[in-house]
């Protein structure tokens, strides 16, 4: 499988402007609610228009605004796993699956019979989609899909809309199914979780624009924009400015940082809530050790999530998070903060 | 008692529902898949409805009349419509019209539209899609619609008498009828045939009801083992 996409679509409140090629892998768009990851995924499938480019899948051309080529969602051959799945309501599991199906009558059957055997619906064939859970709702979608020609999967968000424990039971059986599949699917989502667990390479999408696309290592260890620190998860994030050529002040929590090497465009700095160490404040003054005063103290299920701020200042507050135990055996209203300098993360934009 | 009224009522509002029921969901898929303008066609199509029917009566004789464009053209092949039996099912239609037209439409747009995307991404064709997925999903909406155009055209007075006329045995209906027998002071005649009108509204409003709420269980409770 391999897909390339360039389109450009005027939305409400900005462009979507999206440009990537995939092939034979699961490929994630990660971006906020209403960031245009969604539109994109229409506009592959050919249920919205892009205003201009084009969509190239397995050297079919799709779209292409400059020949005046858009084929109809019919002919894409492009399966598309809704949210809320959309099965047919007014038809059982099997005549989801028969409707789709292509060929003569013993072909339907066939097809119909191996892709119940293959999700394990048979008990269920002859139930309506209301009488089926959640997970088992989920499969007959992707059998339905499997059931007719599709070259390429699309995932819209599709653990969003349930409880978490539905959430990783669905995403296990995903998996399974896309590595059964072979692996190839464009996957929208904007849950770092879910993309790092299911997909090989990540795109960020931010208001409409296609920032980056890293693989997923490179992501969550060096992301270089703030719309994908923070997607990742990066907690604490501060305005930055270069000093020279090992140190950085960290502007809105007033702290100078070492950090190694200052890469040649920095406009921010970020730092993972449990990177940062504890220190008794013996070795103070030292390198990237600071007095922090604790001004909140909240109790997460596992671990403790304490604000601080650096003594002495107004700047803006910083996550630190720490198992239970360790912030009991700590439990002090002033503490002393290590930065460790590999851990700090420079951001160009 | 001249049973004609009821004749004429009947196919009349047979007629009309037929016409009606094609038009109306044709109509109304279309206004839904409008870009730009879907207010204004809405309007049009909902206009008799609100409007008097005298009203409506009086623009189908201004249009369809012997001095108007189009009845100079009809005239031309011999066809005249004014104080006719088509005309009683004409009027019919065009009052019954927005009833089924605004039931299917909104029929049509409760339906979830991932349904309908999801049926097109697998390459079910739009016709298909139609007849198998928007249809059987929409079937209460539409058998309400149904059921309300049909209790329209059986009541329809206004325009059927501006447009029609009473003439008794050929665009005499029941409710023309009835504003005869009061004006010819037999009270007796008018009392039947409002029993007769009020009875058959009745019947197919229940009749409609129970449909309605037999569809919907089909739906959600249908038993293992029954085809779709």
């Amino acid at each position: 499988m391999k897909l390339e996409v360039r389109i450009r679509k005027r939305l409400r409140n900005f462009t979507l402007d999206a440009s990537f090629e995939t092939q034979d892998e699961v490929f994630a768009l990660l971006g906020a609610s209403g960031c245009g990851k969604s539109m994109t995924l229409k506009c592959i499938a050919g249920l919205a228009q892009p205003d201009a480019g084009r969509i190239v899948l397995n050297g079919r051309v799709l779209y292409d605004s400059a020949r005046g080529i858009d084929l109809s969602p019919q002919k894409r051959r492009i399966g598309y796993l809704f949210q809320n799945f959309a099965l047919f309501p007014n038809m059982t599991i099997a005549d989801n699956i028969r409707f789709v199906a292509r060929g003569t009558k013993e072909e339907k059957e066939r097809i119909v019979h191996e892709n119940l055997v293959r999700f394990s619906l048979l008990e269920q064939e002859h139930a309506y989609p209301a009488e089926l859970s959640g997970g088992q709702q989920q499969r007959a979608a992707l059998a339905r899909i499997l059931a007719t020609d599709a070259e390429l999967l699309l995932l819209d968000e599709p653990f969003s809309a349930l409880d978490s424990y539905l959430k990783w039971q669905l995403e296990l059986e995903l998996m399974e199914v896309l590595a059964d599949y072979g692996g190839a699917a464009l996957f929208v989502s904007h849950d770092r979780g879910e993309v790092y667990r299911l997909a090989s390479r990540i795109a960020i999408i931010n208001r409409g624009q296609m920032e980056s696309v890293h693989t997923r290592r490179e992501l969550f260890h060096n992301p270089t924009t703030l719309t994908a620190t923070l997607l990742t998860g990066c907690k604490n994030v501060s305005h930055a400015e270069r000093i020279d050529a090992s140190h950085v002040r960290a502007k809105d929590w007033q702290i100078d940082l070492c950090v190694g090497e200052v890469q040649e465009k920095i406009h921010y700095v970020g730092l993972r809530a449990h990177f940062l160490e504890y220190r008794t404040g013996a070795e103070h003054p030292a390198e990237n050790i600071f007095c922090m005063d604790v001004v909140r103290i909240i109790e997460d299920t596992f671990s403790y999530l304490i604000m601080v701020r650096r003594a002495g200042t107004d700047g803006a507050l910083i996550r630190w998070e720490l198992p239970k135990e360790t912030w009991h055996a700590i439990a002090a209203d002033a503490i002393c903060l290590y930065f460790p300098p590999g851990e700090i993360m420079q951001l160009e934009r | 008692m001249d049973l004609m009224p009821l004749l004429i009522t009947l196919e009349t509002a047979a007629a009309a529902t037929v016409a009606t029921f094609f038009a109306g969901i044709g109509l109304a898929l279309a206004v839904v898949r409008m870009r730009r303008f879907q207010g204004i066609a809405d309007a049009i199509i909902t206009l008799p409805m609100v409007l008097p029917p005298t009203v409506v009566g009086f623009f189908l004789l201004l249009a369809f009349g012997k001095r108007s464009a189009i009845g100079k053209l009809l005239l031309q092949f011999d066809i005249t419509l004014v104080f006719t039996w088509k005309a009683t099912v004409m009027a019919a239609i065009i009052v019954s019209l927005p009833l089924m037209y605004r039931t299917a439409r909104g029929a049509f747009e409760q339906m979830d539209a991932n349904i309908l995307a999801a049926a097109r991404t697998l390459g079910v064709s739009e016709w298909r899609i139609f007849w198998h997925v928007l249809v059987p999903n929409a079937k209460a909406g539409i058998l309400a619609g149904l059921v309300l155009s049909f209790t329209r055209a059986v009541g329809e007075f206004g325009a059927t008498i501006m447009f029609a006329g009473n003439i008794p045995g050929v665009t005499q209906t029941m409710s023309t009828a009835i504003y005869a027998a009061v004006q010819a002071n037999d009270y007796d005649l008018a009392f039947r045939w409002a029993m007769a009108v009020v009875g058959f509204s009745l019947f197919f409003v229940v009749l409609m009801n129970w449909a309605i709420a037999y569809s919907g269980r089909h739906r959600t409770a249908e038993k293992a083992g029954e085809g779709a």
